[in-house]
């Protein structure tokens, strides 16, 4: 079952009822997120979705924010942040650790279908380790769940190992097989290859700033896989740590980043914080249904983007794309005035 | 051997549990030999000695002993005992 299904009115429709019952049910088990909402008001009737009141990401990393008691407590989550930042925290009670998973297959299965398709790594061996275990030694083990046969495209020391790679192909070129790595990762290695890589379907994430440093945006980077290495079927996609198990995947088409029907993303003017209409950059809030287990069902990010259209694309929906990341400075919240200087 | 005996054994082996360890009542996570990387290699293991092919949806709920039995069984893989 697809769950890129509902056009934008179903969705609102679908989504509100149940993100309004969540705001309430943290607003009772979450006293630092029902003091945020006293602080600024937040009392509700919400008739949109774009008026449910939003926290920004990353008051994961300076509160601690869960809405089960301690002992429900199954698995907390943290991520890298930058250097010298704190690493946001999330808390999963069994049920929300249950879903994550379940639902990023779901998401997945648009574009590798049910089976574990076997797997290309664009990274070494040695970013799973447990005792070094990186946020993207993290994203490269949660993303070998859907494959098999997991090769990878570097060495231990970083080096590309072609030999795999061919060896590889060798028993699996034939069919479709996923390839996975982070965007900058991908861009790098695999054109180096010089291998025919045309039955892979090329899964990617991470964003586009050290490429953007080269001036390699989408189009440049769809268009030249496909040229060196015959990659046809590739897909970015989009999520984070404080929203687990919700990504926002790019369509076939490369038309822009589409929303699972558990998931949204409003837009925000960083001026007047009312939602932009398509064409209009703005900051990232992502609204999804997953986060049962700590208030972050309605996060506004620090990251700039553009929903293209709305129920015009291959999948229904908003059809949306990432620019880059507020700069740090400048990112202070849903009420710091020095954000407006920003778009 | 019986079926449910050779998957003791696949889970011994794919967690490093000595021999006489009772894998029956195990769940995922609970132990930490039982983590994300093991999980992947024991749903390879089992493929392997069951000749069985697991989806994702499989090896996401496969989430205890019981389930991977469960699991086994769905399969058809009883018919190679």
């Amino acid at each position: 079952m697809s769950v890129f299904t509902l056009s934008q009115d179903a969705k609102e429709a679908a989504l509100l009822p149940e993100l309004v019952a969540l705001t309430e049910r943290h607003r009772r088990a979450c006293l630092p997120y029902r003091r945020i909402l006293d602080a600024i008001g937040a009392v509700g009737p919400y008739e949109r979705v774009a008026d449910l009141p939003w926290l920004p990401v990353r008051l994961f990393k300076t509160h601690e924010l869960r809405s089960v008691p301690e002992s429900a407590v199954f698995r907390v989550l943290t991520s890298s942040g930058t250097t010298g930042q704190r690493p946001s925290r999330v808390y999963l009670d069994r049920e929300a650790a249950a879903a994550q998973p379940r639902m990023l297959a779901a998401t997945l299965r648009a574009v590798l279908g049910e089976r574990r398709l076997p797997m290309l790594i664009v990274d070494s061996r040695s970013a799973i380790r447990a005792a070094t275990l990186s946020a993207r030694g993290a994203g490269v083990l949660g993303m070998m769940h859907f494959g098999r046969d997991h090769t990878f495209v570097l060495d231990e020391g970083g080096g590309l190992d072609a030999e795999a790679v061919k060896a590889f192909l060798a028993r699996h070129g034939g069919a479709p097989y996923l390839i996975f790595g982070f965007t900058f990762m991908a861009w790098s290695h695999l054109r180096e290859l010089g291998l025919d890589l045309s039955q892979g379907v090329l899964i990617h994430s991470g964003g586009w700033k050290r490429l953007a440093e080269q001036a390699v945006d989408n189009a440049t980077f769809r268009r030249r896989l496909g040229e060196e290495c015959g990659l046809r079927r590739i897909h970015d996609f989009y999520g984070m740590v404080e929203q687990i198990g919700t990504v926002f995947l790019e369509g076939p088409d490369g038309g822009g980043l589409y929303c699972p029907d558990f998931a949204d993303v409003v837009i925000r003017d960083p001026e007047t914080w009312q939602e932009a209409p398509p064409g209009v950059p703005g900051l990232i809030e992502v609204v999804s249904t997953l986060p049962t287990s700590y208030p972050g069902h309605v996060l506004l990010t620090e990251d700039l983007g553009v929903v293209h259209g709305v129920d015009d694309g291959v999948w229904p929906g908003k059809r949306f794309s990432v620019l880059g990341r507020l700069p740090r400075a400048e990112a202070r919240g849903c009420s710091d005035t020095s954000a407006r200087s920003a778009a | 051997m019986s079926q449910l005996d050779r998957l003791r054994g696949v889970f011994r082996a794919s967690l490093s549990l000595p021999a006489d360890r009772d894998v029956d009542g195990l769940e995922y996570r609970a132990i930490p030999q039982w983590d994300s990387l093991a999980h992947m290699a024991l749903v390879a293991a089992m493929e392997d000695e069951f000749d069985i092919m697991i989806d994702t949806d499989e090896m996401i709920d496969m989430s205890s002993f019981a389930k991977a039995a469960e699991l086994l069984e769905k399969h058809g893989a009883d018919a190679v005992t």
